[in-house]
């Protein structure tokens, strides 16, 4: 098993390599002069230039490159162009954020995808299945940012009862206050994951009940409890996989919530970047995010061959 | 005679599909003694298996109507509540199916799914029912048990799994073995090597055995009795050696001289012309007129019984009594 995960992990430094040129490369081919923001409209040929030469930015791409991935590496992510401060710092910062949302947005899309997913692959066709359909297409096709609105509208504005901005500045807040201001755009956050987790569950389910072995079970009468172990079984390392995008999209996806929650995470962070052509920060949290990704999957593969073991350990 | 361990009389099983209720069983009786093996061969969608499936009590119940009654060790099945039924399935009567492939759970080790079998059906601790596991996995002859016996189905051939499916068959101890086609998706060598198995097995254990099997050889080979079936009917039944050496009915006649063994080396093999009827449209009086070399308008006018025939033989043809010879 210590093998099978150092071989995950060495299988996953291409990709995280291939992740950083992309991301490297996807602000080169942004439109808009990031020194822009910073410079005068009038500012000297000299002093551009010597504004360049202290970013490195008049160097070949190539050279940019390996000189940003040296640092990267070393955890050094550059200063942010806006601010000035340092890029790993304002990552990490919003980064507990994101993860804290992201975090309550899977429980509640894990609980309501997986037991709506259950109850409708149980029973395809019936009234119940039909209700956790309509709710799972719903879920996947309400854009965010109108549910975020829509919610805010209810109780905040009309029944007052929870924050509709920030994540409150409090520092010395309880557990509880700070959940007040991450119920709204978790339950936002958590509407897609869970209405994407419920159809997969339930076509696995289906899909699941309806394959021979399932008769032989009952055959040798089984109660259907038990029958329901070795559905969940059978169904769990697809459904991990699924829930592991899903989450790698909560951490990532979250830009309009936290940009209508003024939710102060990663999102946010990568709002204002752009707008700014902040290109130091933009790199550095595309790139965290991207890695955060790798690291979902690598964490499903580790995990999917504890449930099948016809997955091969390779 | 004792009174049989199994009695089926008037099993009637209709399914609600898209094009209407069809009848994949159609009326058949039929009885078992105690540690007799009863061969059931016939076309491909003749019923064999939704018999076996009624028999055991685990047809779709939302899509199956089942009328008539099975009665085994006295015991009425139809009428038994879904907690008896459970303990009745794999405990009283066992199955084994056609693809062992498909029909053992995937992500779960060979011996964990005879273990979870036999807790289910008496067994009081895990380690006494591992135990038993192995002693099955032994009883069926699979090399090297003990190691075997932590396997996932994948990891073994296909013969290998079809011995771990009839040790966990056989595992709870049943009265009555339902074989559907057991051998089917094996190799030839292995195929004869898991018959002279299951054959082997009847004779030590001595429960009670339906074999539902195309191969009209192997019939011969394992089975006390023969029935035949055709259109969710039995069209004849009797002693092994009766219903192959002299066969009355002309489809009977028509699967045995359609098969190689009853053919010389050199002669064209015959098989019957036409297709199975639509279960769903079936025709007037008897199912195999259409198909009959011998049918008459008489054959349309009512669904045949079975009707005795020779001393231990039954046959539902009404050409057969007219002629009072065979209908070959
Ligand atoms: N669950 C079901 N719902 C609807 N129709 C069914 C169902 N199960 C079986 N049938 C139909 O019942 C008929 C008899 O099927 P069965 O499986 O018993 O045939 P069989 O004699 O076992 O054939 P084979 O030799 O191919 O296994 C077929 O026409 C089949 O389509
Ligand atoms: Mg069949």
């Amino acid at each position: 098993m210590l093998g099978y995960i150092l071989k995950r992990l060495l299988h996953a430094v291409p990709v995280a390599l291939a992740v950083s040129v992309i991301c490297f490369s996807l602000v080169q081919l942004a439109p808009g002069d990031p020194l822009a923001v910073v410079l005068p409209a009038d500012a000297s040929q000299e002093t551009v230039d010597a504004v360049k030469a202290q970013y490195g930015l008049d160097r070949p791409l190539v050279v940019q490159y390996f000189i940003w991935l040296g640092n990267v590496v070393t955890g050094d992510f550059g200063k942010s162009i806006a601010t000035g401060r340092p890029v790993l710092s304002e990552i990490s910062n919003a980064i507990g954020y994101s993860l804290s949302l992201a975090f309550l947005a899977s429980l509640m899309a894990l609980i309501v995808g997986l037991s709506l997913g259950m109850l409708a692959g149980y029973t395809i066709g019936s009234p119940v299945d039909k209700v956790a359909s309509a709710f799972a297409i719903s879920g996947v096709s309400i854009p965010h940012y109108w549910l975020g609105i829509v919610l805010v509208v209810i109780f905040s504005v009309q029944l007052n009862a929870l924050p509709a901005m920030g994540a409150g500045t409090n520092p010395d807040a309880g557990i509880l206050e700070r959940l007040r201001f991450m119920i709204l755009p978790a339950v936002t956050l958590a509407a897609m994951p869970a209405g994407i987790v419920t159809r997969s569950v339930r076509a696995l389910v289906a899909e699941t009940l309806a394959r021979d072995f399932v008769t032989a079970l009952r055959a040798k009468g089984l109660t259907e409890v038990q029958i329901f172990g070795h559905v969940v079984k059978n169904s769990a390392p697809t459904a991990l996989a699924v829930i592991g995008v899903q989450m790698g999209y909560l951490m990532a996806g979250s830009i309009l919530v936290e940009t209508v929650f003024s939710w102060p995470g990663t999102g946010l962070l990568l709002n204002s970047a752009i707008l700014t052509r902040d290109i130091p920060l933009l790199q550095g949290t595309i790139l965290v995010l991207a890695l955060f990704f790798v690291a979902m999957n690598l964490i499903v593969d580790i995990l999917q061959p504890l449930f099948d073991p016809r997955i091969k350990r390779i | 005679m004792s009174t049989p361990l199994l009695k089926v009389a008037d099993l009637t099983v209709r399914f609600r599909t898209e094009k209407g209720t069809i009848a994949a069983v159609n009326g058949i009786n039929l009885e078992l003694q105690r540690g007799q093996v009863l061969g059931v061969i016939g076309e491909s969608g003749s019923g064999k298996s939704v018999t076996l499936r009624a028999l055991l009590g685990i047809l779709p119940p939302r899509k199956t109507q089942i009328s008539g009654a099975i009665t085994l060790d006295g015991r009425n099945v139809l009428s038994l509540t879904k907690r008896e039924l459970s303990k009745y399935r794999g405990g009283e009567v066992s199955m084994i199916f056609q693809e062992p492939a498909t029909a053992l759970d995937p992500v779960f080790t060979i011996g964990q799914q005879i273990t979870e079998t036999v807790m289910r059906h008496g067994a009081t601790t895990k380690a006494k029912a591992r135990a038993r596991a192995l002693e099955m996995l032994d009883l069926v002859k699979i090399p090297d048990a003990r190691s075997r016996i932590d396997n996932y189905p994948h990891e073994l051939s296909g013969g290998m799994r079809q011995r771990a499916m009839i040790a966990l068959a056989l595992s709870t101890g049943p009265k009555l073995l339902l074989a559907d086609e057991p051998t089917t998706a094996l190799d030839a060598t292995v195929q004869i090597q898991v018959i002279l198995l299951l054959r082997e097995l009847q004779r030590e254990l001595g429960m009670a055995t339906i074999f539902v099997t195309h191969d009209v050889g192997v019939a011969a080979e394992i089975s006390d009795r023969i029935a035949v079936m055709y259109a969710g009917r039995i069209v004849e039944t009797g002693t092994a050696s009766d219903v192959l050496k002299t066969p009355r009915h002309p489809y009977t006649n028509g699967l045995l001289t359609s098969t190689v063994i009853g053919a010389r080396r050199g002669e064209t093999i015959d098989c019957i012309a036409g297709m199975p009827p639509d279960l769903a449209a079936m025709p007037q009086g008897c199912a195999f007129a259409p198909r009959c070399p011998l049918a008459t308008t008489e054959c349309t006018a009512a669904v045949p019984m079975l009707k005795k025939s020779g001393a231990d033989q039954f046959v539902a043809c009404i050409r057969q009594e007219a002629d009072g010879r065979h209908a070959a």
